[in-house]
């Protein structure tokens, strides 16, 4: 007995000496190496580094979808316009704002592009850049995945030529855009829409150097030298798997304000590491989840951004019948505790919201917020207590004591939690009802939830252009992304009337009470919450200013300041 | 000798083709498209698309359109990727998965061997006990949570290793370390087995009976004939590991394939589906005709068909 004991002892001793010295030994090297790199960081130096949480998909403007890439872009590329500090479209490539001419009910807006708007070769940027890559955004046999934006922002045929059967479709070059001559681009507009100039900031109003994608052919903007940049920085070096870097556009207009000479940028998935490269003066900057919040929260590095991104529930009123009972959406819409959810499971600046459309997103005609409507949600006042007696009704009316609902939620851990939370929050508050949660990975989720299989289901939703009606159009009655059945005349009637109103005050009180049709009339959806975001920062890098849509950020006018 | 390959090679052809053809439909039940933002396209803009990518096509056009191009050498281009080449992604990704992996299996293997080795030898004894304690903490203890300690305390705490990265040697010691773990372990316990096995044999007892030196017992007869089934288990081993770990590299932020692997399936990427598939593979065919080869040459009880005794 005693000598086993001894023996176990002796064990773990040389266990850990097997590990001590293995790190050890290794160690050494790695410290030289270290340290000769951080010989070279001088107090100066106008370097920012960055890590990106995924590969850039596409440095192609018309083909591009996703976050990472439209953020690179519009570092490296500029339309017309660029978001500034306020999320504020301001001049870019355009020289001055456009000669605005109404005729025949169409608007016809004549832009100047700057003399000095220069591609990174030299060559200028020229109006029949824009047009080359708008054509190419909305043949068929190119189509963007975002093609359905020249509509968006009312240009002329823009709908028709990507609508298969229509006598437009695929004609191009009915696009109600052309090339006056080398620098005069002529845009007309038939449905006049307040958010245009922002809209032409987004990736795919963005020119393309026309010669010179030609003569790429397939290879276009496939690697750093296959492309050609407009904007204030150009990628000096782009390691697909790795990371990308960017250096200074020297043949940019505005140069002269752009401060940073070079930023890296890595990719890095984990966020235990990005946490640690921040701790170690990698990275400048890093996102945080709720495991990290406490560990910087306090600090002068941490902040919290609220994103106008939305999380809600779909009640599927199409499939289930007890969902097409509105007492008993009312119960799961009180019965939800989103404080709970907010403060606890997330921790990262998200805020528990009763509304749809999110707040600090955008302004209306008299300069409020749209969120100073029903500022506090609908049914504000509202908890526990009503949502029983709602639950009550909701029953009675359905002569059942008990109902099952199927909750579909992706496989993600957050969506896993948030599932568990709601489904603990629904069973404890509402007798007789039993919640199933359907995990599936995203795409499986994407298909079940198009085709309607589901009762209950977890929505997010990310503005395409700063207008409320990006999430307003969503329920329309044939709304490609409604998926839940909903139908109300009122609500389709005011959505497509605001679609069409061209007095902007009377339009903004038609989306007012479009979302109060939506969110308290019909209690259509249950609103959870509005997506924070916390970030870490060092305090040396100055005026990263961050968007709220489009493009993640811009860093044209970032400095090092008190490194 | 020769004949024995050739009849390998017309067989590995054909089990090639059968698992590209598997794997090209089992993959057409996953669910969804390929595309990025599909929670934010209409089904008319899914046509659309899928129709500029050829996957309106029946399936079996596609088939047969993959197969004459892979016939060729063309494994088409990445969804994802807007159209770079499947090979060039491979390409510029294994050169970091087959670096680690390579010193990861050579220091685990060396580390391993010895400790197994070692903790035969010595029987019942502190040593012997001591080897299975650490084999049997490198088998439980998952890497991630080795390499998530070893980022902590030597990258952040004490700044002794950079934290992650791929940029030079210093950056590749931390990961070795976790994926050498598993090797360390794996090989100990077997090496450990198959020579107690060993040594209780005839034929060593005869060799020491002849008047054989133990050391020349150990080396010559021993570990020799120990070896054989580590090299059944080292085939399999060296291609898992040289062709990346997804956990791993995401904690070091290694620019490898393992990622590729495991998010082409997610993301519906098919081209690159199947090219990683194809090409672990091939690799791990290629591995086992190999170690096959190789039983012969270090076990004179196993001689292929044509050999001459």
């Amino acid at each position: 007995m005693k000598k086993s004991r001894w023996t176990l002892v002796l064990s773990l001793v040389l266990v850990l000496s097997v590990f001590l010295s293995a790190c050890g030994g290794g160690s050494n090297n790695g410290g030289n190496n270290g340290g000769g790199e951080g010989d070279g960081d001088s107090a100066s130096e106008q370097v920012m580094n960055l890590y990106a949480t995924a590969e850039i998909p596409s440095m192609d403007t018309t083909q591009a979808t996703d976050a990472t890439s439209f953020n690179a872009m519009n570092q490296v590329f500029e339309g017309l316009y660029r978001l500034d500090e306020n999320n504020e479209p301001t001049l870019g490539v355009a020289a001055e704002e456009p000669k605005e001419e109404e005729k025949d009910g169409e608007t016809v807006y004549t832009f100047t592009i700057r003399d000095d708007a220069k591609w990174s070769d030299g060559s200028a940027v020229t109006a029949e850049d824009f047009i080359y890559a708008w054509h190419k955004a909305l043949n068929p046999e190119t189509i963007s995945p975002y093609a359905s934006m020249f509509g968006t922002a009312g240009i002329k045929n823009g709908n028709a030529i990507i609508t298969e059967g229509d006598p437009l479709y695929g004609k191009v070059e009915e696009l109600g855009a052309k090339a006056v001559d080398e620098k005069t681009l002529e845009v007309t507009v038939d449905t006049k829409v307040p958010y245009f100039k922002s809209l032409l900031t987004f990736a795919t109003f963005y020119p393309q150097p026309k010669a010179f994608a030609e003569e790429k052919g397939k290879d276009f903007a496939l690697e750093a030298d296959t492309m050609l940049y407009n904007g204030p920085f150009v990628f000096s070096e782009w390691n697909h798997g790795e990371g990308w870097n960017y250096k200074k556009n020297p043949e940019y207009w505005d140069a002269e304000v752009v401060n940073l000479e070079e930023i890296t940028v890595k990719i890095v998935k984990d966020t235990a590491t990005s946490v640690n490269l921040y701790d170690t003066g990698k990275v400048d900057r890093a996102t945080l989840d709720a495991d990290f919040v406490d560990q910087f929260k306090g600090g002068e590095d941490f902040s919290t951004i609220l994103e106008p991104t939305m999380f809600f529930l779909r009640l599927n009123q199409g499939k289930n019948e007890a969902l097409a009972n509105k007492d008993i959406r009312k119960a799961l819409y009180l019965a939800y505790d989103r404080e709970g959810l907010v403060n606890v499971l997330l921790n990262n600046g998200s805020v528990a919201a009763k509304y749809f459309v999110p707040k600090d997103f955008v302004k209306g005609p008299n300069g409020d917020d749209f969120r100073e409507f029903a500022k506090d949600g609908f049914f504000a006042d509202q908890g526990e207590a009503e949502a029983k007696e709602a639950w009550e009704a909701g029953l009675k009316a359905l002569g059942t004591d008990s109902v099952e609902f199927e909750f579909l939620t992706t496989d993600t851990e957050l969506s896993s939690t948030i599932a568990e939370y709601a489904k603990e929050q629904f069973e404890s508050k509402l007798d007789g009802l039993k919640i199933t949660i359907n995990k599936q990975p995203w795409k499986q989720f994407l298909d079940l939830e198009d085709s309607g299989d589901f009762d209950i289901s977890t929505g997010g939703w990310g503005p395409d252009y700063p207008d409320p009606m990006t999430f307003l159009y969503m329920f329309e009655t044939d709304g490609a992304y409604n998926r839940m059945g909903y139908s109300s005349e009122k609500y389709d009637q005011l959505v497509s009337d605001a679609k069409k109103e061209t007095d902007l005050e009377k339009r903004w009180d038609m989306m007012q009470q479009a979302e109060k049709v939506l969110m308290e009339e019909d209690i259509a959806i249950v609103p959870t919450y509005q997506r924070g975001l916390a970030i870490i920062q060092k305090p040396y890098i100055k005026n990263y200013y961050v968007h709220t849509f489009g493009a993640d950020a811009s860093y044209k006018w970032v400095k090092i300041e008190g490194k | 000798m020769g004949r024995y390959i050739g009849g390998r090679v017309v067989s590995m052809i054909i089990t090639f083709l059968i698992i590209a053809s598997l794997t090209f439909f089992l993959m057409k039940l996953l669910p969804g498209t390929p595309f990025n933002n599909q929670e934010k396209l209409t089904d008319t803009q899914i046509v659309q698309l899928n129709e500029k990518y050829g996957l309106n096509d029946p399936v079996a056009v596609q088939y047969f359109n993959y197969m004459k191009n892979l016939f060729v050498g063309d494994l088409g281009v990445s969804f994802q990727q807007d159209g770079r080449e499947v090979s060039t992604i491979i390409g510029e990704r294994i050169g970091a998965s087959a670096y680690l992996g390579f010193q990861s299996i050579v220091l685990g293997t060396i580390i391993g061997l010895f400790l197994g080795i070692i903790a035969a030898l010595r029987h019942n004894s502190f040593l012997d006990y001591g080897t299975m304690v650490i084999a049997v903490l490198g088998i439980s203890i998952p890497n991630f949570v080795i390499a998530g300690l070893m980022q902590y305390w030597l990258g952040v705490k004490w700044g002794l290793l950079p934290v992650a990265y791929w940029d030079g040697f210093a950056y590749t010691i931390m990961p070795t370390i976790a994926i050498a773990s598993i090797v360390v372990a794996t090989i100990a316990r077997f090496m450990r087995t198959e020579m107690l096995e060993v040594l209780g044999q005839d034929y060593i007892t005869t060799a020491k009976a002849k008047g054989l030196s133990s050391t020349a017992v150990v080396i010559r007869h021993t570990i020799r004939n120990a070896s054989i089934p580590i090299i059944t288990i080292m085939g399999p081993l060296v291609v898992a590991l040289m062709t990346g770990t997804l956990v791993i590299e995401q904690i070091f932020v290694i620019p490898g394939l393992g990622e590729k692997f495991v998010n082409s399936i997610m993301t519906n990427d098919f081209p690159i589906i199947m090219g990683t598939t194809l090409f672990y593979s091939l690799l791990f065919i290629v591995v086992i005709l190999l170690v096959d080869v190789m039983y012969g040459i270090i076990d004179p009880r196993i001689r292929l068909a044509g050999g001459k005794d």
